[in-house]
């Protein structure tokens, strides 16, 4: 089939560079330089988010908000720190709007459990899409059960966009919430989140944007898209696994019980009560991970030196340099967006006769890592008749080389299956 | 080239020996694996503590479709006794390939439908709870 691609974006990034703060990217697998093209999985680490964590280990670890000395109030301060930088990222008015999770996924559980639970009753409606990941779909399935609730589930269209005009006629009919991922880890379309967002509140739904994909890869500002929660894991982001941040405005916050009840999120406690901390601390029992955190404030220094409208410019690059490259292969067919308008770096597709998981396999003896599977996206699978697909996905630190060697290892794959 | 993907896998893969529906069937049994959504169904015909006839239908990886298939052209016959001693290292020597972890469980999918067809066994070979 042919494609027809906007003009790809000429990348500004110094990927050589880039590629050198990456200790990762020059090692070898089975003696072949290995070319990681699992970013929407996870993200590599650059050494200064390594050296930020390294620090506070080797040089004033102690727990964070409890010592009345320096080590403790050096970490204190390093963690607060990195709320604010994260908080700067998203542009949140305030940076007690945010709550640092391990990940998206219990960012999503946080707000499903103590604002869901309060606010979603039996008969309301929950509109969601097919695009989301397992981590904004199942706790609202499961919300809804519990409350009696029903969940509504917007379809794609053939490209893998958002269809718009049933999210609209859904919306009309009255939603309590809106869970709508802003990008999709599936097949790297780009929901349009602001004008959603203004719609589901003109029809009194509260909205909740997965931005586990979009974080990472583009700018985002949370006042421009006018969300009322955002979500996002560090460890997708250049920061550890553990790292993850829950955006939410003050008056929801505000009105929310705390999710996880304990130490650090109490401001008193008798035997008979207690009162909760302020924001955001009151959602953040015992002793949060600060190392990682701190590390995810590393990693948004990092992206932020570098600038995320380049870092999203540089993968479009890679997009378009790479899509008719793969749909010219006879028996590939690869599924999303196949223009660059309002996609991201991330490439699924299946060959005709291989599964994803042989494809994968013999990706691996060339070193080449992508993903082979569900990518926790079942019913987005189920829409698309397939079990599985194939993803690579890219990032700042991708080159022109890694997508010609993907290629390569297509035609090796179609060569050992006799395709 | 590839260690993996060994002709004869490749064949079985291709060309899959006793697949399709079993008129007949006296056990049936349908398994999937989660991970990669390999699907699995395994049909038998039993008469007198022995394997008349078997075959197997699915979709899936390479690997877990090839090793239903050598299966099935190993238990055709057998009696159950001897289809019940068939266990998990069994049927990865029997492939003949190095298989990785990641990869274990396709391989060892027919297996466990067939287990399930036979007894109504659910669990994983090789990670069944010893009583």
């Amino acid at each position: 089939m042919a494609v027809t691609v906007r003009a790809a974006p000429t990348s500004r990034l110094d990927v050589a560079a880039i590629r050198a703060d990456f200790p990762v990217l020059s090692q070898k697998v089975r003696g072949k330089q290995v070319v990681y093209l699992d970013n929407a999985a996870t993200s590599q680490k650059p050494r200064q988010v390594i050296e930020a964590m390294r620090r506070v280990l080797e040089e004033h670890n102690a727990n964070i908000h409890r010592g009345v000395y320096e080590f403790s109030e050096r970490t204190t301060a390093a963690f607060e720190e990195a709320r604010a930088k994260v908080a700067r990222l998203l542009n949140a008015p305030s940076e007690r709007e945010v709550i640092f999770v391990r990940n998206a996924t219990e960012g999503v559980n946080l707000v499903a459990y103590s604002w869901g639970r309060e606010n979603i009753k039996a008969g309301d409606r929950i509109v969601t899409t097919v695009l989301e990941h397992h981590s904004d779909f199942v706790p609202w399935q499961q919300l809804a059960k519990d409350v009696g609730a029903q969940v509504v589930v917007i379809d794609i269209d053939e490209e893998g966009r958002l269809r718009r005009d049933q999210l609209s006629a859904e919306l009309r009919q009255g939603a309590k919430l809106l869970a709508i991922t802003h990008t999709s880890n599936g097949l790297g379309t780009v929901n349009p989140v602001k004008e959603i967002a203004a719609e589901a509140h003109a029809a009194g739904a509260t909205v909740v944007v997965d931005a586990a994909q979009a974080v990472p890869h583009t700018p985002v500002d949370v006042q421009d898209l006018g969300a009322d929660f955002l979500v996002f894991s560090g460890h997708k982001m250049l920061a550890p696994p553990g790292s993850g941040a829950v955006w939410g405005r003050t008056a929801l916050l505000e009105e929310m019980r705390p999710f996880l009840y304990g130490g650090d999120m109490i401001s008193r406690v008798t035997v008979s009560m207690t009162e909760w901390n302020e924001l955001p601390w009151k959602f953040e029992a015992g002793t949060s991970s600060y190392v990682d955190a701190i590390g995810l404030g590393a990693a948004v220094d990092y992206l932020t030196d570098v600038g995320l409208e380049r870092i999203h410019e540089h993968e479009l690059s890679l997009v378009g340099y790479l899509l008719p490259r793969l749909e010219e292969i006879p028996g590939v067919t690869v599924y999303g967006p196949k223009t660059l308008e309002d996609r991201v770096g991330v490439v699924s597709f299946n060959i005709e006769g291989i599964h994803p998981h042989d494809v994968a396999t013999i990706f691996d003896r060339e070193a080449v890592c992508v993903r082979a599977g569900h990518h926790c996206n079942q019913p987005l699978m189920t829409r698309l008749g397939v079990p599985a697909t194939t993803r690579a996905s890219f990032y700042l630190y991708n080159t022109i080389e890694e997508c010609d060697a993907l290629v390569g290892v297509v035609h090796s794959a179609k060569k050992v299956f006799g395709i | 080239m590839d260690d993996m993907y060994r002709d004869y896998i490749l064949d079985h893969y291709k060309n899959p020996r006793n697949s399709g529906e079993l008129p007949g069937a006296t056990h049936t049994y349908h398994d999937s694996n989660p991970l990669c959504g390999d699907e699995l169904t395994m049909q038998l015909k039993i008469s007198d503590g022995h394997v008349d006839d078997v075959r197997f239908s699915g979709k899936g990886c390479a690997i877990s479709q090839a090793s239903a298939s050598i299966l099935t052209e190993e238990v055709k016959g057998k009696s159950l006794d001897e289809v019940r001693a068939i266990d998990r290292d069994h049927v990865l020597a029997n492939l003949g390939i190095p298989i990785s972890p990641a990869r274990v469980k396709c391989a060892l999918l027919g297996l466990k439908a067939l287990k399930g067809a036979a007894w109504g066994l659910t669990a994983w070979p090789g990670e069944e709870v010893k009583r």
